[in-house]
């Protein structure tokens, strides 16, 4: 009997101790997502609301706009400015290959074979990034003047020739034709493809590549059945990482493009900045944004990544 | 079965040696693998095993010497040409393809377009035909472990190269592998390179064991024959546990040596010595601690004739069921093991006990005294942390 009643004290004080931490323990995960999800109420729902509702307004700039539900300006939008949008997906699309095409190899060689060098190399990938994004493109239309190194060689080679006849470029020039724009934005975003294809690639088990030679694959039969299958990841958050930015960019079209290469970038800067026709500009937005998504919804998809761990 | 009647399994090594700057990690070592046997390359890390295994591979190119696999010089060919798979340490499965066509990789390789029979066939020899459909992360260990031998056996090779491939399994797994691995030899009669540290694994499953220390074959023969004659202290040390005594060589006849130890005398026969006896030189003597024999001080003249003998005062004992293992100083030696068997136990037996050690001097194995008794001992305890 004395030794039940006893039972209890010990107990009693360190049950109300317990309690409390524990309780705090159970919101310390929301605490620390507050200021995340602040800054992303601040940043981007509200602006996203607003300009939802910017779109279905209608009115002028003297007498002011108001909400009317004029669904029509998408319809309208997209109907006056599809060649742009066309052009958006074809630049991208095609500086998301070039950016692949010459971000792999480098992106493999750091990965494989730098060896000491690989710090260097990173660095060297990075290093653009020190200077201002305006300050290398308008570098570039130096490059691609007329009459400068480029377009001499194009034309010692007669490749201007078959861009010309490709529609890449238009007479004697590159400048201010869609190559220049293209070439632009692979610049730009050659970094953001070569630095999450380096991460799939170095993780990548060495010891894969003896297994796969020691059951008879050659070394380019390595490549395509084990190495690149492998960095698919880095593959898909690559061509995203370039593709996404791309299609919504206007520097490059407006820095060493012309009229005819105007991106749907450019359209809605000129309908926000220029025009002041604030709902065309946010349906055009919206527009951009929900094609963005589909697209990256079906390449993911069909992409399988979720497979690879 | 077999078309060609050139041993075209057998591994010839001919002066293969292998050196990165100006540290050599395999010295130029001939060996020679006779087909269909189940072969161990034993050591501590580091001892140049993998490295030798690498090199008949084609992973690793051989600084000087050859490769021969039956006549076929492949020295200078590269891995995908050669008639020979390994199994790695932890497996190296690719983890983008399920188990299937993991197994199924080195066929398709090689061009062939019906691998459905022959791949179901070898997940049933690894009992995984089940699995075939799952991701190798889905699977065990041991499950990853017989893939791995699977995608390796289909290719049906002239010689298997196994890197340590039980080094990742826990105790019990891996005496149920070994077993494992040696039935499938046994049924598919491929030559098979094992690489191990684990003396028990390197001793239960092959038929031949080369022990390597710092670069170097130190021994090469049957488990028995290594145990039981070994001709270093580092083979006697890493296989097993060893007593040596120190004796000076007193007289030879026919076929026994007499020496001289602490004032006792002990005999060892003249063939399982392999240090030159001269009288008046040295030899270590060693003896297995499960030859040994304790008898208590008190009843020494119970001990038969013609036995070895010496004393000494039980240090320590420890039962672990089976056998009791004690530790007794003798002035001969410090630290003498002997395991005893547990039938009829003495109750006098207890540390501070005199006791009488004795076995049949046809036990005692004698070696070159100019080198270290404990070579090999620290070798063993760092693999096992």
């Amino acid at each position: 009997m004395s030794a039940a009643t006893e039972a209890p004290p010990p107990l009693a004080p360190t049950a109300p101790e317990k309690k409390p931490p524990r309780k705090r323990g159970r919101l310390t995960p929301y605490w620390l997502l507050l200021p995340g999800i602040l800054w992303l109420v601040v940043f981007f729902a509200l602006p996203l609301v607003y300009q939802a509702s910017t779109s279905v307004q209608t009115g002028s700039l003297e007498q002011g706009y108001k909400v009317t539900w004029h669904f029509a300006t998408y319809w309208d939008a997209l109907s006056e400015y599809w060649p742009q949008f066309l052009r958006s997906v074809l630049y991208a699309a095609s500086a998301t290959i070039l950016c692949l095409l010459l971000g792999y190899p480098l992106a493999y060689l750091i990965a494989f074979r730098a060896g000491r060098w690989r710090n260097l190399i990173m660095i060297l990938v990075i290093a653009p990034f020190f200077t201002s994004f305006l300050i290398r493109t308008l570098a570039w239309k130096t490059i691609l003047a007329d009459g400068g190194p480029v377009v001499g060689a194009l034309n010692t080679l007669h490749l201007l020739d078959v861009t010309n006849w490709l529609g890449w470029t238009a007479g004697d020039r590159v400048l201010a034709t869609p190559l220049a724009v293209v070439c632009g934005l692979t610049y730009n975003f050659l970094p953001f493809m070569i630095l999450p294809l380096y991460t799939s690639l170095e993780r990548i088990d060495g010891r894969l590549h003896e297994a796969a030679g020691d059951l008879y694959a050659r070394p380019w039969t390595t490549f395509r059945k084990v190495t690149f299958p492998l960095s698919m990841p880095g593959v898909v958050s690559g061509t995203l990482l370039t593709f996404i930015p791309a299609a919504g960019d206007y520097v490059n079209a407006d820095l060493l493009g012309s009229t005819d290469t105007r991106m749907v970038g450019n359209v809605i800067q000129s309908q926000f900045l220029r025009i002041l026709d604030y709902p065309t500009a946010a349906a055009l937005s919206f527009i951009l944004m929900a094609a963005i998504l589909a697209m990256v919804t079906v390449y993911i998809r069909r992409s399988g990544t979720e497979d690879l761990v | 079965m077999k078309t060609t009647t050139d041993n075209s399994g057998d591994v010839r090594l001919t002066q293969i040696g292998k050196r990165y700057g100006a540290f050599t990690a395999v010295h130029p070592l001939d060996l020679t693998v006779p087909e269909g046997s189940f072969f161990a390359l034993l050591g501590a890390s580091g001892c140049g095993k993998t490295t030798t295994l690498r090199m008949i591979a084609g992973l690793e190119e051989p600084s000087q010497g050859a490769v021969h696999l039956g006549d076929q010089d492949v020295t200078h060919l590269p891995p995908y040409k050669r008639p020979v798979n390994t199994v790695f340490q932890s497996y190296a499965l690719f983890p983008h393809l399920d188990i299937f066509e993991n197994v199924a990789f080195g066929l398709r390789r090689r061009g062939i377009k019906s691998v459905k029979k022959q791949v179901e066939e070898m997940l049933d020899l690894v009992q995984l035909g089940e699995q075939a459909r799952k991701k190798p992360h889905q699977l065990s260990g041991g499950q990853q472990q017989r893939v791995a031998v699977a995608r390796a056996l289909i290719n049906h090779p002239k010689v298997l190269l196994l890197d340590e491939p039980l080094g990742a399994l826990d105790l019990k797994l891996r005496r149920q592998m070994q077993l494992e691995l040696k039935r499938i030899q046994t049924e598919v009669g491929i030559t098979f390179v094992h690489v191990t540290h684990d003396q028990e694994e390197a001793m239960t499953m092959a038929d031949t064991v080369a022990v390597m220390n710092a670069g170097r074959v130190e021994q090469l023969g049957s488990p028995t024959d290594l145990y039981e004659n070994p001709r270093t202290t580092f083979v006697a040390n890493f296989l097993g546990t060893s007593n040596f005594i120190e004796a000076d060589v007193d007289f030879k006849t026919g076929d026994e040596i007499a020496l001289n130890a602490g004032g006792g005398k002990l005999f060892l026969p003249v063939a399982r010595c392999s240090a030159p006896a001269a009288s008046g030189g040295k030899v270590l003597v060693g003896v297995r601690p499960e030859k040994i024999s304790l008898t208590h001080a008190d009843d020494a003249g119970e001990i038969p004739e013609g036995r070895n003998r010496i004393t000494g005062r039980i240090a320590d004992s420890s039962f672990i069921g089976v056998s009791t293992q004690y530790v007794i100083d003798s002035p001969v030696c410090s630290g003498f093991e002997v395991y005893a068997q547990n039938v009829d136990r003495d109750p006098r037996l207890t540390p501070g006990a005199e006791v009488v050690l004795h076995w049949n001097p046809a036990h005692t194995f004698g070696l070159d005294a100019a080198q270290d008794a404990d070579a090999g001992v620290e070798s063993v305890e760092e693999d096992a942390a």
